[in-house]
């Protein structure tokens, strides 16, 4: 029973911290399908997270806070967009420097309206997101093995939570079942295509940007709303790389992304957990090893030795048309 | 919208494009200073105040330039194989590991002047090698280096965090670094050089790497605009298919290049750990491999662009502290701001101001003509 335990906590943990990398991921994918490299997810998700911190604070509404975030990664998202798609200049130097600057503002901008050495004030009750309790959790978590898992895995979580990996299937739906989804595809493989279609490959894209600040405004909400009580300064902490990887590690594929940003998410856990704790048979393992695991793992898929990752064709090219 | 740009004469091109990219740049952190609540004026006044008003301050800004040089040259070099090597931060932190070996190995029985090369071909072994990887893969594997050199730096943090807190530390040490060094791992100070000038450099750690760095740059032009291989690189940095009909290999140079990248990146090792703190700490590099880019960018990848792009950032990290100093709103993250800014201005967005430049060019070549023909 207490390797059950262990393992209940270690799974719940691992869906708390896989909620942002999760978001984040999806975010990417809606950009990279449509051709437009992002590695700015890093910036969004914390411009998001300091935005969503900043204004509950202030405002005392965690639905004003979520607004916040959203609007500010997407307007970040708007500028990677411009400078990109309109300006046809680098998306990865781009996305480098949405990420600087996000980091250096956010501490500038905290430290000058708060005052707390680049934290935002602590959010209590309404300003931040409470947990859903599903209903009988409690009478039911007496019953063995199924009770804990419904008590304790499936219920209790953030809002944000539930509508990250209800965002899985909707985001599969979005791209490979409607129209606005065919088009978004066929933008990222061949745009020329699109353009000789008579839709515009520059607003698709735009559109897709846009489908990005929008997930990632989620991803930053939940992590200075729900999952912490505030802003704290870098608290993204390479997550928005981590997805990025999960990203590639999926092969941009919407259900593979979940699953890539579980097993990242249960690697962190673990690292958490195994922290002094030498394992059975292999003994005490580097937490640091654990921290790297899932960089490892992503060059080794991406040099091809566990399958191929083959990235949208017309990834990272600006489209320019026939002159 | 789909013109091709006009061509600019070579001063525009390279002269009054970057600056006009630079100082919008600026004006924006400004506009960001102001969001503060305080005068930027003020704040630019304290900069430059901070970085060159005295002989310790020039120092200081020197010995940050020096720094940048190697990660900016770094950088540039990837960039004209047409790759973007955002690794040279890993790559400068693992080759922290080349200086260190050599000089707990020798310091205590060697001078500087030995012990100073064989750190120098440590560091660079170490950065190429962390460098081949990602270079390997992309040429052979075909995995994109700008992911894997990402994943690289991850990989390289979490490794020098396990080997600075379980291999590299002396015993019964709590703090994760290395013992300090004794005399021979201690570069000595360029204050003979500051001296000329009747400058005098104070506690400024400026020391013999930037002699290196200059060396370095010299050579860095000579490889790109002296040598085969130099031109085999522009090659497919231009146009990789043309390189491909040319009988250029593309795994060699891919390789060659990114090696060249990572002991460069390496070399700026030497500067902090022999050359300020005599001893390898923790996150030592402290993202300078990130302000490479912004140099290389802002340099436009010509070394004789780099240096004067690098002393210009030496100049916000030193006066960024004295801002710090002055005005306690703005930290040094005000930094990080002005090099994303530069980032996406010189970088991203390099071409924004170019139609208007080359339309104002196109009208004046109307109405003068002949004047407009001896610019060009």
């Amino acid at each position: 029973m207490d390797f059950f335990q262990t393992l209940m906590a270690l799974l719940e943990s691992t869906i708390r911290v896989s909620v942002p990398l999760i978001f984040a991921a999806l975010a990417g994918l809606f950009t990279e399908r449509a051709g437009v490299f992002d590695i700015g997810l890093e910036g969004k998700m914390l411009g998001a997270a300091f935005a969503a911190g900043a204004v509950a604070a202030v405002t005392g509404s965690v639905g004003a806070g979520l607004l916040a975030a959203v609007l500010i990664s997407v307007l970040l998202s708007l500028v990677h967009g411009f400078a990109s798609i309109t300006q046809r200049g680098s998306q990865i130097v781009s996305g480098v420097a949405i990420n600087f600057i996000v980091a250096g503002s956010t501490v500038i901008l905290g430290e000058a309206w708060f005052r707390q050495g680049g934290r935002t004030p602590a959010l209590s009750g309404d300003a931040r997101f409470q947990t859903i309790t599903f209903p009988f959790a409690e009478e039911l978590r007496g019953v063995p093995i199924i009770g804990p898992i419904y008590a304790d895995l499936l219920s209790g979580h953030f809002l944000l939570t539930y509508l990250a990996f209800a965002m899985v299937p909707i985001s599969w739906w979005i791209l490979y079942r409607t129209r606005f989804g065919l088009r978004l595809r066929a933008v990222g493989e061949n745009p020329g295509a699109v353009d000789t279609a008579g839709i515009s490959v520059i607003w698709m894209r735009y559109k897709a940007v846009i489908c990005c600040g929008i997930l990632c405004g989620f991803a930053g909400a939940y992590l200075s709303l729900a999952m912490n009580a505030g802003f704290v300064k870098g608290m993204t902490a390479g997550k928005g790389y981590i997805a990025l990887a999960a990203l590639i590690f999926a092969k941009w594929r919407p259900l593979n992304i979940m699953l890539a940003c579980l097993l990242f998410g249960f690697l962190d856990a673990f690292a958490i957990r195994l922290q002094g704790n030498p394992l059975p048979l292999i003994g005490q393992v580097p937490v640091q090893l654990m921290q790297a695991l899932p960089y490892i793992l992503t060059v080794i898929l991406l040099a091809g030795f566990i399958g191929k990752a083959i990235p949208p064709k017309a990834g990272g090219i600006p489209y320019v048309k026939e002159r | 919208m789909s013109n091709p740009y006009a061509k600019l004469p070579g001063w525009a091109e390279y002269g009054l494009i970057p600056l006009i990219n630079l100082v919008v740049a600026f004006m924006v952190a400004g506009l960001v200073v102001l969001l503060v609540g305080e005068n930027p004026l003020d704040a630019a006044y304290h900069m430059i105040n901070g970085a060159f008003g005295r002989g310790e301050y020039i120092g200081f800004t020197l010995y940050y330039a020096t720094t940048f040089i190697f990660t900016g040259l770094s950088v540039a070099v990837a960039f004209h194989a047409g790759l973007f090597n955002i690794g040279s931060e890993g790559q400068a932190y693992i080759g922290g590991i080349g200086v260190a070996l050599a000089c707990l190995w020798l310091d205590q029985t060697m001078p500087w002047y030995i012990v100073f090369p064989i750190a120098m071909f440590g560091s660079i072994l170490f950065g190429a090698l962390w460098a081949f990887l990602p270079g390997w893969l992309q040429a052979k594997r075909g995995s994109h280096i700008v992911i894997t050199t990402i994943m690289f730096n991850f990989i390289a943090s979490s490794l020098m965090v396990y080997l600075l807190t379980r291999v590299l530390k002396p015993l019964g040490s709590m703090a994760p670094q290395t013992r300090t060094f004794a005399e021979g791992g201690q570069l000595p100070k360029l204050d003979w050089l500051l001296a000329i000038f009747g400058l005098d450099i104070g506690n400024a750690p400026f020391n013999i790497s930037f002699l290196l760095a200059l060396i370095a740059a010299f050579g860095v032009w000579v490889l790109i605009w002296r040598t085969k291989l130099g031109y085999e690189m522009r090659t497919m940095g231009h146009s990789p298919s043309a390189a491909r009909y040319a009988g250029i290999s593309e795994t060699r140079i891919i390789i060659v290049v990114m090696m060249i990248s990572g002991g460069l990146a390496g070399m700026m090792a030497l500067n902090p750990i022999m050359g300020e703190q005599f001893r390898m700490q923790l996150d030592f590099v402290q993202g300078a491999g990130f302000v490479g880019i912004a140099v290389a960018l802002m340099g436009r990848s010509h070394p004789a662009g780099i240096i004067p792009a690098a002393i210009l950032f030496g100049m916000l990290y030193q006066g960024g502290a004295e801002i710090a100093f002055e005005m306690p709103a703005i930290s040094r993250d005000m930094i990080v701001i002005i090099q994303g800014l530069v980032i996406l201005f010189a970088g991203a967005l390099e071409n924004m101001f170019r139609p208007a430049i080359g339309r104002g060019f196109a009208s004046f070549g109307q109405r003068f003509p002949v004047a407009a023909q001896k610019g060009a």
